[in-house]
């Protein structure tokens, strides 16, 4: 009898201690994820779920910056001409070991030719492993015209052979479309019949392997013992799905969760004050901006371009939309990229002088459009109000403003017309922290025209040879000095009013240390740990 | 019986159709096509958007794509969805139990209490007691739920830390093979404290999803039961002499219940629509909460085959109640 009661003591003993030890991060997330393999999603929720949990990529973005630093590849190298990139892969690198794949070799070559090879190679039994599957990603960032050919040099090196000159490549490679997978697991998965299993139980060689997904609840994941970086710190790392913010807030101050992303801008402030949380705090790397069509009169004349901007009291705005949780914009790209050039002088809000600019430019009684989006956009905390306080801004120099709105798919769709009338509010997240993902995509003349964009229809001769300059030169100083350039074309032009960039919230528990918040928006959590 | 079954299983079938019909239109009615939503602000080449729609078959007249549709409800494939690629049916039936188990107790919190409530009201018509459940119920009834949800959480949840904020069980349990009916699973794990956490999850979220059924069912019940009251049979019963207790508890609730019952099924539909906001609130991972994603993504087949199915729950809840009815009181099956 006593024995017993020893047994179940010590038993109980073991069982609290075990459990003491596991260290479990819950992390309050915002959606659920649309599938674990993060080549065909481009959804931020999605790919916080299995690109930057699951998987690791050939370079990454160091944390907290969008420099370019090597991962997966140990090192590699850029020929002269910038046709050829070879990566020198990181020895012993060890995939997930779990309940339903247990690796039998390293990382290697055959991995990273084949993680590409499925989204680029349309005869690939993998390109369609699920039908209706695309990869949005891999064609948005231009890869199929880019890759020639990936060639094997050896077991652990890699040769990209591009068409053509391209400085973003690397930054593209380190986003989470261009995550590795196993080529073996893949394999398994082909011979059983079970492909779409790439999709539902994924393996890389990340920080954390999964675990299982309980659909629209809970995502489990577990540190990856043999981790080439080191296992981390926790133990568990749990996504606890919460859509609504103010029931992500109850939870977080509850302690049913230990961090969430996208609080609510009205809740800032009772977050800030509750003295077990700490609210982090970066700006976003975005940006909101009304568009002229500069194709259609009178907003082809840059002068009344520029007298609009000049009607507006964009301070007013910010402070009355982005709540204190925004900055004003004058450039087109956000402070914290490189090649933001600060020497840039915004246009000076002057309803006077634009109202005189106006008449010397031959135009009254102007009517126009502001489209106001009918969501909410990480950019963007309200459109409508912004259109509103344009609207009166305007009044003020006789410029009469209707303001209208779609669906937001028409809303996408509609402000693409090459002939559309009025000016467009909308925004841009970047992808790679790369100026040519916002200078090039939301303002060069290859993406004008119908389902472009380019909203403006801004198709300027000299910013699009400084950015398709830019674009073929691997040399980053000169880079930064083309960019800057094209932002001074940018503002003398006005294709836009640059309205504002937006802040990004991170309120978390007092316990958390170590995370480090993402200039690109994803959300991290290796190097975390919780204070007992 | 048999003619009573047979008509009412014949008058499912026009309505089944005209569900798939409507479940099929509805999300192409709504402005704003998937491929768009999915490209979002980078845009999409006219070519890249045709070669997508192909690809998905939305290309194709719209008659086809709908006999196509109705054709595979036949062998049982309700498509695949959009986002997740996974088979519909699957994830309705993941998905299902957690507004099942959610909707069971909902329901009978609104009769176990709604009841009650209404026929005391009636027996004590006037009184205070009357006036302030009944006041109770009408505010009940026009209550916002999504705003409702969010006061007693912040109340219960965050001031009085009573009861856990969202979710169906705390993360320290983990049944990877269960039915996904929580309580169930719980239970029989034989983990200590994994029934009472997945009872204390689903409190509130009930609490909550009941109190439209309860007002109406109350409302019902009172209104049933003061017209059964006045019946000469009552007043005889009481003339005998009868026990009170015999006179209402046994011979007029019984007949006060028909009309409630029928009430009662009819709350299964609002049920599912008060799931919705219910389960968005509470991050019930139900049903609701999966068509209201689905919805905002244009999910086609999630939106069209999760309709159908919800439909076809709501119908099939409805035939057993009609058939209850008829059992109920036969002079309905005589008729």
């Amino acid at each position: 009898m006593k024995l017993a009661h020893l047994l179940a003591a010590s038993s109980l003993a073991l069982m609290a201690g075990a459990a003491a030890q596991a260290k479990t991060l819950v992390y309050c997330s915002e959606g659920s994820p649309e599938g674990f393999d993060a080549a065909p999603y481009t959804a931020g929720t999605t790919l916080d779920a299995s690109g930057k949990t699951v998987y690791n990529r050939l370079v990454e973005f160091d944390l907290g910056t969008t420099n370019v630093v090597p991962s997966l590849a140990e090192s590699y190298e850029v020929s002269e001409d910038g046709l050829e990139y070879t990566f020198k892969l990181r020895p012993g690198v060890k995939f997930h070991t779990t309940d339903y794949f247990t690796p039998t070799r390293d990382m290697n070559a055959d991995d990273v030719i084949f993680s590409f090879n499925r989204q680029g190679d349309e005869s690939s039994p993998w390109h369609q492993y699920i039908a209706g599957i695309s990869y949005e990603y891999y064609s948005g960032m231009e890869m199929p015209a880019v890759i020639k050919e990936i060639q094997k040099v050896d077991d652990l090196t890699v040769k990209f052979v591009l068409t053509r000159p391209e400085a973003p490549f690397l930054a593209n490679l380190a986003m989470s479309f261009a995550s590795i997978v196993s080529k073996e697991y893949a394999d398994q998965l082909e011979a059983a019949g079970t492909m779409e299993d790439l999709n539902n139980a994924p393996i890389g060689t990340g920080p954390f392997k999964f675990v299982a997904y309980q659909k629209d609840a809970v995502i489990r994941y577990q540190a990856h013992d043999d981790y080439w970086k080191g296992r981390e710190k926790i133990d568990d790392l749990v996504f606890a799905i919460t859509t609504d913010p103010a029931v992500r807030m109850q939870k977080l101050q509850a302690g049913e969760c230990h961090i969430m992303p996208y609080p609510a801008p009205a809740d800032l402030e009772a977050l800030k004050a509750d003295e077990n949380l700490t609210v982090m705090e970066q700006a976003g790397l975005n940006v909101a901006y009304l568009a002229y069509n500069t194709t259609v009169a009178p907003f082809d004349k840059p002068e009344v371009r520029k007298a609009l901007n000049m009607a507006m009291n964009k301070q007013a705005i910010v402070d009355a939309v982005f709540q204190g949780t925004g900055q004003l914009a004058k450039n087109p790209i956000p402070p914290t990229m490189w090649s933001y050039n600060d020497a840039v002088v915004d246009t000076t809000y002057d309803p006077e002088a634009a109202k005189q600019m106006l008449a010397d430019a031959g135009v009254s009684d102007l009517s126009m459009e502001i489209w106001a989006m009918p969501v909410q956009r990480p950019y963007m905390p309200n459109a409508r109000r912004t259109a509103e306080m344009l609207q009166e801004d305007f009044s003020k120099i006789g410029v009469n403003v209707e303001i209208v709105s779609y669906e937001w798919g028409e809303y996408l769709a509609k402000s693409t017309d090459p002939a559309r009338k009025g000016a467009v509010i909308l925004g841009w997240t970047g992808d790679n922290g790369d100026p040519d993902n916002f200078l090039a995509v939301l303002l060069g003349c290859a993406a004008t025209g119908d389902g472009g964009a380019n909203r403006a229809q801004w198709c300027n001769e000299e910013f699009d040879a400084l950015i398709q300059k830019a674009k073929v030169t691997s040399d980053q100083a000169e880079r930064t000095k083309l960019y800057e350039e094209a932002q001074v074309i940018f503002k003398d032009q006005n294709p836009w009013a640059t309205l504002g960039h937006s802040t990004v919230f991170m309120p978390m528990s007092k316990k958390v240390t170590g995370y480090v918040m993402d200039p690109l928006g994803t959300h991290n959590f290796t190097g975390v740990d919780i204070a007992e | 019986m048999i003619r009573f079954l047979l008509g009412r299983f014949a008058y499912l079938v026009p309505t089944f159709i005209g569900i798939t019909i409507v479940a099929f239109g509805f999300v192409r009615l709504l402005p704003g096509d998937p491929v768009l939503l999915m490209a979002g602000e980078r845009g999409i080449s006219p070519e890249r958007h045709a070669q997508l729609t192909e690809q998905l078959g939305y290309d194709r007249p719209i008659w086809v794509q709908y006999f196509e549709f109705v054709g595979n409800l036949f062998q049982g494939d309700f498509g695949n969805s959009l986002s997740t690629k996974k088979p519909v049916l699957d994830e309705f039936l993941t998905l299902f139990p957690a507004t099942i188990e959610l909707g069971l107790i909902a329901i009978l919190i609104a009769t176990l209490v709604g009841i009650p409530l209404g026929v005391f009201a009636a027996i004590k018509r006037g009184s205070v007691f009357d006036q302030v459940s009944m006041g109770a119920a009408l505010v009940g009834y026009s209550m916002p739920i999504f705003w409702w949800g969010l006061l007693l959480i912040i109340f219960f949840s965050g001031i009085l830390g009573w009861t856990p904020v969202s979710g169906r069980i705390d993360l320290l349990y983990f049944f990877p093979n269960g039915t996904g009916f929580m309580l169930w699973d719980s239970l029989a794990s034989g983990q200590s404290g994994a029934f009472t956490s997945a009872v204390r999850h689903l409190i509130l979220p009930s609490i909550v999803l009941a109190t439209i059924p309860m007002a109406v069912i109350a409302r019902q019940s009172r209104s049933a039961m003061l017209e059964v009251l006045s019946e000469d049979y009552v007043r005889t019963a009481r003339a005998k002499g009868m026990s009170p207790f015999r006179v209402v508890g046994i011979h007029a609730l019984r007949n006060a219940l028909i009309p409630v019952i029928t009430t009662i099924g009819l709350q299964i539909g609002v049920l599912m629509a008060g799931a919705i906001l219910t389960e968005t609130i509470f991050s019930w991972p139900g049903i609701g909460k999966w068509m209201i994603d689905s919805i905002s993504r244009r999910d086609y087949p999630s939106v069209q085959g999760g309709l159908l199915l919800m439909a076809g729950v709501v119908m099939i809840v409805n035939l057993i109640v009609d058939l209850l009815y008829g059992v109920i009181n036969p002079r309905i099956r005589h008729k």
